[in-house]
């Protein structure tokens, strides 16, 4: 256990390593801080200057040490934007990137397993076969257009749901949160099923197939002449099975859901993460799109640690001190 | 060449393709849509890309059968005035070239790296292999979004807009490597253990030629269901990027930038700008994610899987 | 009364293009405690008659005509909750490949707990009792650990005596073993199939013995039926087959034993392989590969010969007979 999680923290370091040299290489090649500080109309020869004094004439790995030992401490420098500390200003829209991505998990978690499993113990069956073409006609269709067909459908035409921004939130303990005002729930049901509109037909797919080749194997067949319960032979037996791989799968999916927060986010104009990083970007505000590669980055770490840990506690042929990656 | 003819009109794959209904319907509409975009400015009534068949004063104009719809304008127009039909049909061209290129991209890359990794393994493998995790795990669309926002904000928006389709193909041609990388390695570790490679050791030559001779051909059915998927997955992605204003440029627009550039109408009643784009868009990868699943239960072939 | 009766089953596969019978006109029956084997090389339906008889053919097979009587009781025809009564528990099955048998992500002590509770209401605690004693029947070192390790914890062999296990733990009247030892190491062979014969002996457990293997068949059962594509060419008492077989193709069985080969001489083989399903020959369907074989064999499906407590089907035998 302990040298999986030593192992798993160093592929960690070296991922958020990447990430490090990654953004501070954006840093270097974006924007000038001389312009942002001082304008045009300093003289070159005072500009050599103050480049001296900010270290920025610094070979690259000194500068970088720099950029490093600021970072580890939060300090990611200030938003030319927002005027205040681009960390800061991350963190406060994280909440509803979180919020929206729990959401859409929830429904995926909720419907995918249920009709996975159906699917794959009633193959012939008029439900599985209306789910299959439901379902490859759902992975064909784009985020964004799920979501723009969702606002027009329920907020334009029917007018049942909200259709922009988060509604009500209140703060517990400093974290805003949609969850517990009814208007925040309404608001959140369409960015949620836009966001899982293509994760969950993956999913049940999957399932289904995964399950339908468990389903064959011996030790199945072997459950059968035991004499067990169906049910316990379905939900015990075969569903242990197919979630293994669903669960590398899901693991993986995780940098998709991310990148589709920015799409949803920018159709619902989700005051989340996703959102301000496309407003960054447009804005060309290079300590918030740094931000938000770190933030990102370290979500991507600890999701995929976490994953990597529950798949080891599933099956037991993996030891975790041993590792499988 | 008449041989492999023979064969293929022999072929489990022709009999069983002439008995589905499905395939035969998306292959067609496929078909189709291939056809009519690439000879777009054949068929096209207007030529998106000349100002000077652009009319502001055209903007607007709901299709054909609707009460203020224009004769010459049988889908309407956008905007700018430019004829949907027109636009939507050099839109496609600029989709599928992109998805096209992009999936030959990834095959070059993930077949090359394949084959190498499988061959060589040891240190290189696991290298390679690893670096495949983490290129899964940041999924194509993020990595695509973050490196074409950098290039964006660093080289402005109108070097941008010049080097867009080059930048696309390039970025969702890098991203996807790891699917075929793992496929094809899997297959030379396969033919690795296999006895002759041993036989023809002993008697002195060397493997690699005979190998890849044989793992090629082994991978064909794979890699043809993956390039089909990934196909559709890369048009997928094009119109995403393209969406979130990322992609192709509105005065070259592809489908996913002619709904970009209608989602902000669809409220002040403008439907068409954005629906028959979009609409064009899910039946386009519709049909080709129909035909690689179809194609997945003929051939039958043994995916790379964790 | 037979415990066990087979009558008349036919066991059949849809495919593209037409169906196949992998199963025909079986008939059999087995006595309380009796052992019976089936011998036929791979292909000949032995395995598809062991899981036809627990209503348990993999689809799409199904069974297309016939019946399994068990204590007077149809079980091609039970309603689902009255088989899985009589699955596991009056008739247990041992499977051929024990690294695929057992299920990868349950405890041994799972997968033996829930076969009794399948069957019994009984306690957890109680269970495990059990589970334990029927570990330690089939020599398993340290039965009481072994509750709570995962299969790939064990080796083949001790994966097939928790099999073993598994199949006595609620005292069944019958076990079908299929090819129970073909996967394992020879060293461990004998000794897996000798605690199998020795449990059914000292249980009265009847056994329905699987095998390619003449040689098995000839030291543990009682009975042996021969089967040749999805049907039963020769039946009779062990003995007399092995010493005397009168079909040609167990002939040929019994003179490819390696016993019965003199040191330097080549085994003998029978020539030619057994036909695809698909492609099963008119007429009786060895004659291919007969050395009897005659016009008759190659269009008329030979009947079955019954004499001296045996039956045959082959039209060389049946002439003998009348002739003699």
């Amino acid at each position: 256990m302990i040298a999986f999680l030593v192992r798993r923290i160093g592929q960690a370091l070296v991922v958020m390593f990447i990430i490090s040299l990654l953004s501070f290489s954006i840093q270097d090649n974006l924007g000038d801080p001389l312009r942002e500080l001082v304008g045009q109309s300093v003289s070159e020869a005072e500009r050599q200057k103050m480049r001296d004094s900010m270290g920025l004439n610094d070979p690259f790995i000194t500068q970088y040490w720099r950029f490093l030992k600021k970072a580890v401490q939060g300090d990611l420098g200030n938003s030319y934007f927002f005027k205040r500390p681009a960390l800061e200003v991350i963190l406060e829209k994280l909440p509803a990137t979180l919020e929206l991505v729990i959401g859409a998990t929830l429904i995926i978690l909720i419907l995918s397993v249920p009709i996975g499993v159906y699917c794959a113990i009633n193959p012939r069956s008029w439900f599985t076969k209306v789910m299959m073409g439901i379902s490859i006609v759902g992975i064909s269709i784009p985020v964004f257009l799920t979501a723009i067909m969702l606002i027009y459908v329920f907020s334009i035409w029917l007018g049942w749901l909200p259709s922009f921004g988060r509604g009500e939130t209140v703060t517990v303990a400093g974290w805003e949160t949609g969850f517990l005002t009814t208007d925040g729930l309404l608001h959140l049901i369409l960015p949620s099923i836009a966001l899982s509109s293509i994760m969950l037909p993956l999913f049940i797919r999957l399932i289904r197939s995964e399950m339908m080749e468990v389903l064959e194997q011996d030790y199945i067949r072997f459950a059968w002449a035991k004499g067990l319960h169906r049910k316990r032979i379905w939900f015990i037996h075969a569903l242990k099975n197919t979630l293994l791989p669903v669960i590398t799968v899901g693991g993986v999916q995780i940098g998709t859901m991310i990148a589709y927060t920015i799409l949803t986010e920018t159709v619902f104009q989700w005051p989340g993460m996703g959102f301000l990083f496309l407003e960054a970007v447009n804005r060309v505000d290079t300590p918030l799109i740094i931000a938000y590669l770190i933030i990102v980055g370290l979500i991507f770490v600890i999701t995929n640690t976490v994953v990597d840990l529950i798949y080891g506690l599933v099956n037991p042929t993996v030891k975790l001190a041993r590792g499988h990656t | 060449m008449t041989r492999y003819w023979q064969l293929f009109r022999d072929s489990a794959f022709l009999y069983r393709f002439k008995r589905d209904k499905v395939a035969i319907v998306s292959f067609a509409v496929l078909v189709i849509l291939v056809m009519l975009s690439f000879c777009a400015p054949l068929i096209a009534p207007f030529d998106p890309y000349d100002p000077t068949q652009i009319d502001i004063m055209d903007s607007d104009i709901p299709p054909v059968w609707q009460a203020e719809g224009d004769p010459r304008f049988r889908l309407g127009t956008d905007a700018q005035g430019r004829d949907m039909l027109s636009t939507m049909l050099y839109g496609t061209r600029i989709s599928i070239i992109i998805g096209l290129f992009a999936v030959l991209l990834q095959s070059l890359l993930g077949i090359a790296l394949g084959l190498v990794a499988g061959y060589f393994g040891g240190r290189i493998d696991s290298f390679l292999m690893r670096l495949a995790d983490i290129q899964l795990s940041f999924s194509t669309l993020m990595v695509a979004i973050v490196v074409l926002a950098v290039f964006q904000a660093s080289f402005g928006t109108e070097l941008y807009n010049e080097l867009a389709i080059f930048m696309l193909i390039m970025v969702i041609g890098i991203a996807e490597w790891p699917q075929y990388a793992r496929t094809v390695r899997a297959s030379v570790l396969a033919e690795k253990k296999k006895e002759y490679v041993d036989a023809v050791r002993v008697i002195g030559l060397h493997p690699r030629r005979i190998m890849f001779r044989h793992i090629l051909p082994n991978t064909l059915s794979p890699i043809l269901v993956i390039s089909t998927v990934q196909v559709a997955n890369a048009i997928m992605s094009e119109a995403a990027l393209s969406f979130l204003g990322l992609g192709m440029p509105v005065n070259k627009p592809s489908l996913g930038s002619l709904i970009n550039s209608g989602f902000e109408y669809i409220l002040s009643g403008s439907w068409w700008i954005t629906t028959f784009p979009a609409l064009l868009l899910v039946v386009l990868v519709l049909v080709i994610n129909l035909l690689g699943d179809w194609m997945r239960d003929v051939l039958n072939p043994k995916l790379y899987k964790d | 009364m037979a415990l066990l009766e087979v009558r008349n089953l036919e066991v059949r596969f849809p495919l593209r293009g037409g169906e196949l019978t992998a199963l025909r006109d079986l008939s059999f029956s087995l006595n309380q405690g009796e052992r019976l084997g089936i011998v036929g090389e791979s292909g000949a339906g032995k395995s598809v008659a062991a899981f036809a008889i627990l209503n348990l053919v993999s689809r799409p097979g199904y069974i297309s005509a016939g019946s399994v009587l068990f204590e007077g009781r149809d079980l091609a025809s039970l309603a689902p909750e009255q088989l899985r009564s009589i699955r596991g528990n009056r008739i247990a099955m041992i499977f051929q490949d024990p690294m695929m048998t057992l299920n990868p992500v349950l405890t041994i002590g799972t997968q033996m707990v829930e076969c009794l509770q399948a069957h019994r209401e009984i306690s957890d605690k109680e269970a495990r009792e059990i589970a334990v004693s029927k570990l330690r029947s089939v020599s398993i070192p340290a039965p009481a650990a072994r509750m709570d390790q995962y299969p790939h914890e064990l080796s083949g062999g001790m994966r097939q005596r928790v099999v073993i296990a598994i199949a006595l733990l609620t005292e069944p009247s019958v076990i079908i073993a299929d090819e129970p030892t073909t996967a394992l190491d020879v060293t461990i062979q004998a000794e897996i199939m000798e605690l199998l014969l020795e449990l059914c002996e000292n249980n009265n457990v009847a056994l329905l013995l699987i095998t390619h293997d003449l040689g098995v068949v000839s030291q543990v059962t009682q009975r042996t039926i021969v089967m040749y594509a999805g049907r039963i060419v020769e039946e009779g008492a062990t003995r007399s087959i092995i010493d005397n077989p009168w079909h040609p193709y167990t002939h040929g069985l019994i003179d490819a034993l390696p016993e019965r080969t003199h040191r330097g001489q080549r085994l003998n083989q029978i020539p030619g392989m057994m036909p695809s399903l698909s492609a099963i020959p008119e007429g009786c369907a060895f004659h291919p590969r007969c050395e009897h074989m005659t016009e008759l064999c190659q269009t008329q499906i030979p009947g079955y010969t019954l004499r001296d407590e045996r039956r045959v089907a082959c039209h060389w035998v049946e002439k003998q007979g009348e002739s003699r």
